[in-house]
């Protein structure tokens, strides 16, 4: 059998805007194996988070387009009823913020047993308490068992998170999705979260999705990593060559606008981040944050190119890609 | 002489309970903080949710009201000033962490900006709107967008009109909560790159206020740091980052993410080993309250909480 | 949880201590006394005021306030004038029918409330989410005293399907099936007119909290877990919509009081309302400190009764 977990074909998610639809993702393709993590780095606005929910069939109003297969299964084209079914027990999701992810007048006992009730009809009350104590210790929350009557608010912030990961986790997921998991929690707790995360994937062998906008996150736990820009993916290759020899324009800026080492002065992106609707659809979307690059160097139709094994980059642009406080010559390397 | 002194800080706020709603009891949200900042210095305060760094800043400024301890300012003492002192309010100023609720959504920029020069200066409406777009032009945002509302703007560019607010009356103390928390990291860049800037420009001062331990090590040069309300290490960067002596504070360290992946394992092998000691020499670290010590000096500069030796 | 409840209760016997001297104080303030509807107009002054003198109505107004609240907590709510009763025994056959066209009310304002709203909530911007959405505007915008006018006259003249006034087909024996029934034939029309506006603000609520609720990030959680579009209904955004409306229950009582004043009047419905007004207009205060004392007591306790529903329901204000 294929290692293969999930297999995204130019899937194209857009949302209306008056009477118009624009692409937040717009033509991703991407694939996950199994024991893998995937990570997607991209500030807001990159359509990372509109991607996760799109494999997670989670948005009622957009409209999605293209094929996710998820090991044999089109889920992106699948009948509500099975994918509840794959949902929950095959895909989990972990959410951003857990202040919001829990139902406020649900004990978390019940929030953590609900999930098992849908995919694991079978159990006896008895059993699917024990297993909801146990998924509570397995989150290394102490007194599963008093934790189990008590409501969303009376946890902190770090709890919660680790609840919704007990829920997501609850019937061995082979498909992980994580959406900014750590955001809204302070370093020891999510040092504490990455690392849990990390246990679970070798114990049960799943692929993860990691998205998020940090870097160091990234560089943490991800085995490859898809950058996201103005709902594309920019480049993607395995964790090593992304970080030690980054080719996109918009990577390599990423990577010096974060604190380093010995840096003196951050690297700052010229513009912003267009809006949906303001997004160029032709040409290199990144063009105009770089503007001292010449325009020769970017490709009409910018497509992914595969520049060594298993790394890709958007656009020939960033062969002629220099820093404008470095000199043209000395930047102008890759692999043409 | 330094130009903030601040001398056993205690900001508590009372507990109530009981059917008559009575104070029965204090949180110790600041338990007795001490520290100085020389002008033109960034004094970075770091800790995690609830350690009362924030909570620290805004007594400072006088937005809490301080249960005993003293802060001077320039040599004055400010203590029981509050917001009502105007030297003070002209000389600290502060930033704020949350860009899109920190600014009225119904004032346009002028009005945002020139909000303290009307307070303090008595200023002619022409001279009141050139100040103004000088004060934009210094953040880097067109003098044309005086008349735009917050929200057409981005997040880092409304960071950056909090910030001119800042400094319209040219303080000489700012204090800066989380200032780039909310944003992202290019925007984050674009933020302290311009904070660094008007510092050297304007000879400022930095109380600067963060979780992000990266951001604080680019930003500082010296940092506390705050847990429970109280100090467990106090130095420079080179002593905090290099030679941490708290099992707190070595624990905050390991955990922020390297962004080299290379050294994933090592990272991971040295969490799990501080995790250890953590849990193993909590009571030697930590009072029966599980609150830090007094500080001891280990050098002129490094001071760390620790139980009283003999 | 007790605590609160206690602190809660605590604290409505000021409130209705004071609303108590308010009432006396305003009725006091009013112009004219029971004397002078009452008294032959040939009386002379002097003979007036003796008899006001006599029936202790130019003591001190908190001496007068003294003697009518201990009285109150014996029971004793005074004489009416007019009836030449004890206002005590007056109220107590009107208490009891206003009683019960309140709770017909509130049920029907339910029965037609709760699917409203669901549907209105779940379906919104459909057509038939427009279509309940218009109802309630028109329910807002029409006065109960003319819509109740309009229902007495289809269906109480014109249909001749309901009794026109009174509470009960005179000459029944009291406790048989059929005094029962009449009763209730009484009852029905005003009760479903008064419900047909009141409705409409709990359809509006309902409808805009399970539209809230639909958005909520706990509802992504939901059907994340491979939850039905009807259990996530179900399980999740009903009873998260419906809590503030059990909480809003207490406070329909003081919207119910302003109701049941103009509904017993046009429909000759003899209750707590219709004897308010035929008191003001008599002068008879001692029956309108009454009733607006039982009207405001009952407002106070619907609050109150809000209030510890919602710390019964609600898990975040039981911890307090």
């Amino acid at each position: 059998m294929s290692n293969k977990l999930l297999e995204i074909n130019n899937l194209r998610t857009s949302f209306r805007i008056g009477d118009k639809y624009y692409a937040a993702v717009d033509d991703v393709s991407l694939t996950v194996n199994k024991n893998e993590v995937l990570g997607i780095v991209g500030e807001s606005g990159s359509g990372k988070s509109a991607l996760a929910f799109s494999i997670m069939g989670l948005h009622t109003k957009a409209r999605v387009e293209g094929n996710i297969f998820y090991k044999d299964q089109d889920i992106a084209n699948i009948a509500p009823a099975k994918l509840n079914k794959l949902r929950g027990d095959d895909i989990a999701m972990i959410f951003q913020d857990p202040l919001t992810a829990l139902n406020p007048l649900m004990k978390i006992g019940d929030q953590i047993a609900e999930t098992l009730i849908l995919h694991k009809p079978e159990m006896s009350q008895k059993q699917r308490k024990d297993r909801v104590i146990e998924l509570i210790n397995l989150v290394r929350i102490p007194r599963a068992e008093y934790v189990y009557e008590q409501f969303p608010h009376e946890l902190s912030g770090g709890m919660r998170q680790r609840i919704v990961i007990a829920i997501a986790i609850a019937n061995q997921p082979d498909l992980l999705i994580a959406d900014e998991p750590t955001t809204a929690l302070d370093v020891t707790i999510q040092a504490q979260v990455l690392d849990l995360i990390r246990e679970l994937k070798d114990d049960l062998n799943s692929g993860v999705i990691l998205i998020t906008h940090d870097l160091g996150v990234v560089a943490e736990m991800a085995d490859r990593v898809a950058v996201m820009y103005a709902g594309q993916i920019v480049e993607i290759a395995d964790v090593h060559t992304l970080f030690e020899n980054p080719l996109h324009p918009y990577t390599r800026s990423l990577l010096n606008s974060v604190p380093a080492e010995g840096q003196d002065k951050l690297h700052v992106i010229q513009g912003v981040v267009p809006s949906l609707q303001k997004l160029p659809r032709n040409g290199c979307r990144f063009a105009a944050r770089i503007p001292w690059v010449d325009e020769s160097a970017h490709e009409e139709n910018p497509e992914l190119h595969e520049v060594e094994p298993g790394h890709f980059v958007r656009c020939t642009c960033y062969s002629h890609f220099y820093f404008p406080d470095e000199s043209k010559e000395a930047q102008v390397h890759g692999n043409s | 002489m330094a130009i903030l002194e601040v001398e056993d800080l205690k900001v508590y706020f009372p507990i109530k309970a009981g059917i008559l709603n009575r104070t029965v009891d204090h949180v110790k949200a600041v338990d007795g903080v001490s520290f100085s900042i020389e002008q033109g210095k960034t004094y970075g305060l770091v800790g995690e949710s609830g350690s009362g760094k924030t909570t620290t800043g805004r007594a400072v400024i006088g937005l809490e009201s301080i249960y005993s301890g003293k802060v001077s300012f320039n040599g004055t003492d400010i203590t029981n000033f509050g917001r009502e002192n105007s030297a003070l309010r002209k000389d600290v100023q502060m930033i704020f962490q949350d860009p899109y609720s920190s600014l009225n959504p119904r004032k346009r920029v002028l009005d945002i900006i020139s909000e303290p020069l009307r307070n303090f200066e008595k200023l002619s409406k022409t001279e009141e709107k050139k100040r103004v777009q000088e004060l934009l032009e210094i953040v880097g945002l067109s003098p044309e967008s005086i008349l735009k509302y917050p929200h057409e703007f981005s997040g880092g560019q409304r960071q950056r009109i909090g910030i001119a607010r800042a400094i319209a009356l040219k303080p000489k103390l700012i204090i800066a909560d989380e200032p780039v928390s909310a944003l992202d990291v290019s925007v984050q860049a674009q933020v302290l790159n311009f904070m660094q800037d008007i510092q050297k420009e304007l000879n400022l001062t930095y109380l600067f206020i963060s979780h992000d331990l990266g951001i604080v090590k680019h930003m500082c040069d010296d940092i506390a740091i705050m847990y429970k309300g109280r100090y467990v290490e106090q130095g420079t960067i080179t002593d905090i980052f290099n030679n941490p002596q708290h099992i707190y504070t070595k624990r905050l360290v390991s955990a922020i993410p390297d962004i080299n992946p290379r050294n994933r394992e090592k990272q991971y092998r040295i969490r799990q080993e501080v995790q250890r000691e953590y849990a193993n020499s909590f009571n030697d670290y930590f009072d029966s309250e599980g609150l830090a010590y007094g500080l001891q000096p280990v050098s002129d500069t490094h001071l760390v909480a620790l139980p009283e030796r003999g | 949880m007790w605590k609160f409840i206690v602190r809660r209760i605590l604290i409505t016997i000021p409130q209705i201590i004071l609303l108590s001297v308010l009432i006396f104080l305003l009725a006091q303030a009013m112009p004219g006394d029971a004397l002078s509807g009452l008294v032959d107009p040939n009386v002379s002054l002097e003979q007036k005021n003796a008899l006001r003198e006599k029936l202790g109505l130019n003591d001190p107004w908190y001496q007068k306030y003294g003697e009518w609240a201990s009285g109150l907590v014996q029971g004793d709510l005074g004489q009416s004038f007019r009836f030449k009763m004890p206002v005590a025994d007056l109220l107590e056959q009107r208490l009891i029918n206003t009683f019960w066209l309140s709770l017909a009310t509130l049920i029907i304002t339910y029965i037609i409330a709760i699917p409203l709203g669901i549907l209105s909530g779940r379906y919104n911007d459909s057509i038939l989410d427009s279509s309940i959405t218009g109802y309630t505007y028109l329910g807002f915008a029409t006065p109960l005293f003319i819509f109740a006018l309009v229902m007495l006259w289809v269906f109480g003249y014109q249909l001749q399907w309901f009794p026109t006034s009174g509470s009960v087909t005179p000459g029944l024996e009291p406790g048989t099936l059929e005094y029962v029934l009449s009763k209730a034939r009484h009852l029905l029309l005003p009760a479903i007119s008064m419900a047909l506006i009141q409705t409409v603000s709990t359809v509006q609520y309902l409808r805009s909290e399970i539209v809230d609720t639909k958005q909520r990030e706990f509802i992504i959680t939901a059907r994340a877990k491979g939850a039905s579009e009807s259990r996530v209904y179900n399980r999740h955004i009903l009873r998260n919509s419906l809590l503030p409306i059990a909480a809003f229950f207490g406070y329909e009582i003081t919207f119910l009081i302003g109701g049941t004043v103009f509904v017993e009047m046009i429909f000759g419905f003899p209750g707590m309302g219709q004897l308010f007004i035929e008191s003001i207009n008599l002068r008879d205060y001692s029956v309108v400190n009454a009733v607006v004392l039982i009207f405001g007591i009952a407002a106070i306790l619907g609050a109150l009764l809000s209030d510890i529903i919602l710390s019964l329901v609600d898990p975040r204000i039981r911890i307090k």
